[in-house]
């Protein structure tokens, strides 16, 4: 019914929000850097002076490296799952494509992410690390992240037209991961038994691949890369079948 | 050719009292398939609009007029029945949706043109159109929250009418116009119904849709009351309005 174009409705919608986001900050995209920055220094104070810890080099940028996709997981997840309620005057008076809505509000994000990224850099470069040949798997691995967290967005976006509180079932599972996810502790230090469950969290995963690169100087394991990869494409291919099921549903419960 | 066709559509919705929440949502799987009752919009609805009509859909309050409209624009989908529509769709379903309080007027033309399935290209050729027709002057640089709701009206219907679809919803926002403006998208929904396209508009005031269109439906509490000639439609109407308070 809508043939409209893709090419320029999507980044018409990402600009949208991301001029509504910072046209009312006075810092403007300075917050991007402003909040794992701060992360980082407590995060690095807590765990080099208050529970000493010798044995991590580089320890900020280590811990950098598991904020920066950590956070873009966090803020493009929640902005995805509310988008669809927070849009709800669109849905029900537009006829644009509903999938457009939660994909748009993930990839508003990823702005937001590559400043990130920027400072990640500036990190790297100041502890002495080097561009090499391992570093073209990163944008591989963070475009992984963002199709994970756009199919996972379609899924629980849709939950949250029908039940509003999944939203905070949302930022409870933020809250969680932030303990589960590396991001202060090394991979390696977690015991045997529970590493497996470790390796079905995409998140911890990119974590782990994020660090191999960038402090290692190491290609990420096949093993991981393909697990990655597979539990990324899955979760797209199942929030786009459950999108579909559940969106007919949509304009009754907005 | 048939423009939109309703053939038996009947549309309900739960008596969810506001209440959506997980707990609800597991107990009432778990303990009862369904639950609450069903609140009909629109029971048992056929009628055919031919391309190149105009058509008002009359009623009171709560009569089903914007659930009909939804049906028709593909936003909801009905319990029961078939809705055929031939033609590209442009809506004005309500003041302003799909416009952005912090963004200016001219962005937010963007954003609804794109919404509404224009293509880069034809948005850029359009847009100095649009921008005149709604006549808003140095407003169009300024954030949308500053508008009055007569400028967002303007605004979005030129969006709407200026894409030239082949039927045009309104569902009653021209009112906010002033009487310019109004005589104004009068003379241009005029020239559009001249030119062969489909109109289909919603009021429960029936005085400026008369001149307007052709036929009318009257629907109270989700019924199909009659349809026919307009003039017929709205005096019967009227007629039972004025018993019904007197």
């Amino acid at each position: 019914m809508w043939n409209g174009e893709y090419s320029f409705l999507i980044p018409n919608m990402i600009e949208k929000d991301f001029k509504i986001r910072y046209r009312n900050m006075s810092l403007g995209v300075f917050w991007s850097l402003l909040n794992p920055l701060v992360m980082m220094a407590v995060i690095t104070f807590v765990f080099t002076e208050v529970f000493t810890n010798g044995s991590i080099p580089h320890f900020s940028l280590f811990v950098l490296c598991g904020l920066v996709p950590f956070n873009f997981f966090t803020i493009a997840w929640l902005s995805g799952t509310t988008s669809l309620v927070d849009n709800a005057g669109l849905i029900k008076r537009v006829a644009v494509p509903r999938e457009v809505i939660p994909l748009a509000a993930v990839l508003s994000n990823c702005l937001h992410m590559l400043i990130q990224i920027g400072l990640l850099f500036v990190f790297v470069f100041a502890f002495g690390g080097r561009p090499n040949w391992h570093w073209v798997w990163l944008p591989f691995i963070w475009g992984l992240e963002i199709v994970f967290v756009c199919g996972l967005s379609l899924i629980t976006a849709s939950l949250n037209v029908f039940s509003r509180d999944i939203r905070y079932v949302v930022e409870s599972a933020n809250m969680v991961l932030f303990w589960l996810v590396p991001i202060f502790y090394p991979f390696s230090i977690i015991p045997q038994q529970h590493k497996e469950l470790y390796q079905f969290n995409p998140v911890a995963a990119l974590v782990l691949a994020m660090r191999t690169i960038l402090l290692d100087g190491a290609s990420p394991a096949p093993s991981l890369l393909i697990k990655l990869t597979a539990s990324s494409v899955t979760m797209l291919v199942i929030g786009f079948l459950v999108f579909r099921q559940l969106k007919p549903k949509f304009y009754d419960y907005l | 050719m048939t423009a939109i066709e309703f053939k038996n559509i009947s549309k309900s919705f739960h008596m969810h009292t506001g209440r959506m929440l997980l707990r609800d949502r597991l107990t009432k799987r778990l303990f009862r398939r369904q639950v609450g009752e069903r609140f009909y919009a629109l029971k048992n609805i056929s009628f055919k609009l031919e391309a190149g009509d105009g058509l008002a859909v009359i009623g009171s309050n709560g009569a089903g007029k914007t659930t009909l409209l939804g049906l028709v624009a593909g936003l909801a989908t009905p319990d029961e029945g078939t809705v055929t529509v031939n033609g590209r769709i442009a809506t004005l379903l309500e003041l302003g949706s799909g416009f952005h309080p912090d963004l200016t007027g001219e962005e937010n033309v963007r954003v609804n043109a794109s919404l509404m399935g224009l293509s880069r290209r034809r948005t850029a050729e359009l847009f100095d159109q649009i921008v005149e027709f709604a006549d808003i002057g140095d407003f169009i640089d300024e954030s949308l929250r500053t508008y009055s709701s007569g400028m967002i009206m303007r605004l979005a219907f030129s969006v709407a009418i200026n894409m030239d679809p082949e039927i045009l919803l309104i569902d009653e926002v021209l009112a906010v116009g002033d009487q310019a403006f109004q005589a104004k998208c009068f003379d241009r929904i005029h020239r559009y119904r001249q030119s062969g396209k489909t109109l289909l508009c919603v009021s429960h005031a029936s005085g400026m849709v008369q001149e307007l269109c052709d036929h009318a439906i009257w629907l109270d509490q989700g019924e199909l009351m009659l349809s026919g000639r307009i003039g017929d439609v709205v005096a019967a109407y009227e007629g039972r309005r004025t018993t019904a308070n007197g």
